[in-house]
């Protein structure tokens, strides 16, 4: 008897504290909730709506009616018109389109041979997921009056023929590695600083609040590049992932988006009293940031509310800059628009922190 | 204190307020520190010592009332005054994870100090402070002493003018607190401004001069010296081998103020106004039949003066109310 009123001591000590700490119990129910939503509703391995660029050389009714019916079936969707194959290339490796379909000038003469391919269907391969969504597509294409027999395709995978998955997963990794270490490893170490009462000796001192977080700050750029480093290079060596684009493109968007988090990282360091805290936010972050990405489900593929949120995400931005640097080469004037979102995402945070982190107790 | 010595004034404080919402941490304070002297701050836990001494070093912001802490307006020239101050908070607040030698680096560096001050000033504060021999240690395995020592030594090590110490000594030993003690008038002798808080009765008797809070008010303030001739209540000293029952018995009597025992004695404080109040106390102790063995007046001691500051705005406010 004795030994349950003591249980019960403790327990109902437990549940009072738990309802008092509102970021755990938060979680409790924000954790269940999220990821309920985002496994079951954002993320569908069943993509549509792939941007898809075309260029008709032969632009016969046929040939557009091919086209149309490709479309119908809302796997992809034509979001432009390219004059020739380069073009088209060239959209794919700027991450405009991930699938490019070329219509030959002899459409109509190839269509009449059997066997022979008709259109080619230039897939970007650096998502499996939308490799495997493209392919289905072209087996269940249907016929029509202009169209008796079925045009036979034929698809080209670019960027990852062998269609190997550490080829798409080792780049995503450098963005996922950075997110969990950069927001976590800022925050906290702020927020230690504060808990162990270092601050308030700090901030009677000469050090301004911008220093303290520069140099705070600046430690964990070099270690984020250290990481960088080896994950390209376990990437190269274990697994072969080939690196297209430049070395200096690679860092510089690394160096970028290291940034963007280590902001991110002191905005929750002033949001938060304690590291455990800080911890929880960064999960926050984290969990999404995984599944929204573009990492591990095609961004194509969710629904327009987990793409607005995803978009709000330095990491989206991160996935589409080095999958397009170290997997499709492209260089950085050709992603230009993700660099300025990462650059304003960093000004945004950066002025954001240094406002809320009052060089005062209250 | 007149208005024409304020220049000799470090600290001048008029009308101090601090709310954090509905409750005022501190009420409408009035403060003149002179320049080279200790001054103390004594109260209870929540008199609004802290508080105080963060508005002063601009590390809070008042809700009203205008500071100058050596000539500058804070919290408007807070940064500028960093320089001129060095604050020793009340939790251990420098690195536990660094040595001694790198704290006292990372301390001088912090405060732009050029190569050769640091050759000069660190093994100096070294010297003093008896760090010799913990030099390389980490803080976190310091003695509460030794840490408070270290404390010390970093926050006086950019030669500050005025020196804010929040309960300097409630983790040390009385031997430490001792020879802390010795090395503030040090400071003092060399024309630093130190500012205390404590809520040790043993340390204010130390100090210059003294402001007593409680409750976020100034209830008294003066040299200890003037604070126990100034006191609002005369002190007897009873002494009975039943002093639990005496002190019950003269707690109801209209004339006490309060009774503490120590050991076996009783301190009594009795209305100020009450002539012969060794007598009177003697008399009704005696009439109730209770056995006594001596009675006398005693001069007050701080804890007195403290007791009776804080009763008599204890009394206002049941009045008040």
């Amino acid at each position: 008897m004795k030994s349950l009123q003591r249980i019960l001591a403790v327990f109902l000590k437990e549940v009072r504290q738990l309802r008092r700490d509102r970021l755990t119990f938060g979680m409790i129910v924000g954790i269940p909730v999220i990821q309920l939503m985002m496994f079951g509703y954002a993320i569908n391995m069943d993509v549509r709506h792939i941007p898809a660029g075309v260029a008709d050389m032969s632009s016969t009714a046929a040939s557009r009616e091919a086209v149309m019916n490709m479309a119908q079936t809302q796997v992809i969707d034509i979001v432009a018109q390219a004059a020739d194959a380069q073009q088209l290339e060239l959209l794919m490796r700027q991450g405009e389109i991930s699938v490019g379909i070329y219509v030959p000038s002899d459409y109509e003469r190839r269509r009449q041979q059997p066997g022979r391919a008709a259109i080619q269907l230039m897939v970007d391969g650096t998502d499996t997921v939308v490799q495997g969504a493209v392919a289905q597509m072209v087996q269940s294409g249907r016929t029509s009056p202009y169209n008796d027999q079925q045009p036979v395709t034929e698809m080209r995978i670019y960027y990852n023929p062998e269609r190997r998955s550490p080829v798409n997963t080792v780049p995503g990794l450098i963005g996922v590695i950075l997110t969990m270490t950069m927001i976590m490893f800022t925050a906290v170490a702020i927020v230690r600083e504060r808990e162990r009462g270092n601050l308030e000796l700090l901030i009677t001192t000469p050090v301004r609040s911008s220093e303290l977080m520069l140099a705070k700050v600046l430690p964990y750029v070099v270690i984020g590049l250290i990481q960088v480093t080896l994950v390209l290079l376990l990437g190269n060596l274990v697994f072969d992932v080939p690196l297209r684009g430049t070395l200096l493109d690679v860092y510089t968007v690394s160096l970028l988006f290291i940034v963007a988090n280590l902001a991110l990282g002191l905005v929750i360091s002033t949001l938060v009293q304690t590291q455990f805290q800080a911890m929880q936010l960064t999960f926050f972050i984290l969990l999404p940031s995984i599944l929204l990405s573009g990492f591990m489900f095609p961004f194509d593929g969710m629904p327009r509310p987990a793409q607005i949120i995803a978009e709000a995400l330095p990491m989206t931005h991160f996935m589409r800059l080095i999958r397009g640097v170290i997997l499709r080469g492209a260089t950085l004037p050709e992603l230009s628009a993700e660099l300025f979102v990462l650059v304003g995402f960093i000004l945004a945070a950066m002025t954001l922190a240094i406002l809320r982190f009052n060089k005062r107790l209250d | 204190m007149p208005e024409t010595l304020h220049n000799d004034m470090a600290i001048r404080a008029r009308g101090l307020t601090k709310e954090f919402g509905h409750v005022v941490a501190v009420n409408d304070l009035d403060l003149d520190v002179p320049r080279a002297r200790i001054y103390g701050f004594l109260g209870p836990n929540g008199s609004g010592k802290s508080t105080t001494i963060r508005m002063l070093c601009g590390l809070l912001t008042p809700t009203h009332g205008d500071i100058s802490v050596l000539g500058y307006s804070i919290p408007k020239e807070a940064e500028a005054l960093r320089r001129k101050v060095g604050y020793m908070t009340q939790k251990f607040s420098l690195y536990e994870d660094l040595t001694v030698t790198e704290n006292l680096n990372f301390m001088a560096n912090i405060y732009t100090m050029t190569r050769a001050e640091r050759k000069q000033r660190i093994p100096a504060a070294v010297e003093r402070y008896e760090l010799d021999r913990l030099l390389k240690q980490r803080a976190g395995t310091l003695s509460g002493g030794q840490k408070q020592r270290l404390a010390l030594a970093a926050s006086t090590l950019h030669g500050p003018e005025l020196l804010f110490l929040d309960e300097p000594t409630s983790a040390v030993d009385p031997e430490n607190r001792r020879a802390f003690w010795e090395i503030l008038f040090d400071l003092v002798a060399e024309d630093t401004t130190v500012l205390v808080s404590t809520h040790y009765m043993d340390e204010a008797e130390r100090c210059h001069s003294l402001a007593i809070l409680d409750l976020g008010v100034l209830v008294a303030s003066g040299s200890p010296d003037e604070l126990s001739d100034n006191i609002k209540a005369s002190v007897v000293v009873v002494e009975s081998p039943r002093p639990r029952k005496v002190s019950k018995f003269l707690d109801q009597q209209a004339f006490v103020h309060s009774t503490a025992q120590v050991g076996n004695t009783l301190r009594v404080m009795v209305d100020l106004d009450l002539q012969a109040p060794a007598e009177v106390t003697r008399k009704v102790i005696e009439e109730a039949g209770l056995p006594i063995d001596s009675c006398e007046k005693a001069r007050p001691s701080l804890e007195d003066v403290f007791v009776a500051a804080t009763q008599a705005r204890k009394a206002e406010r049941d009045l008040a109310a």
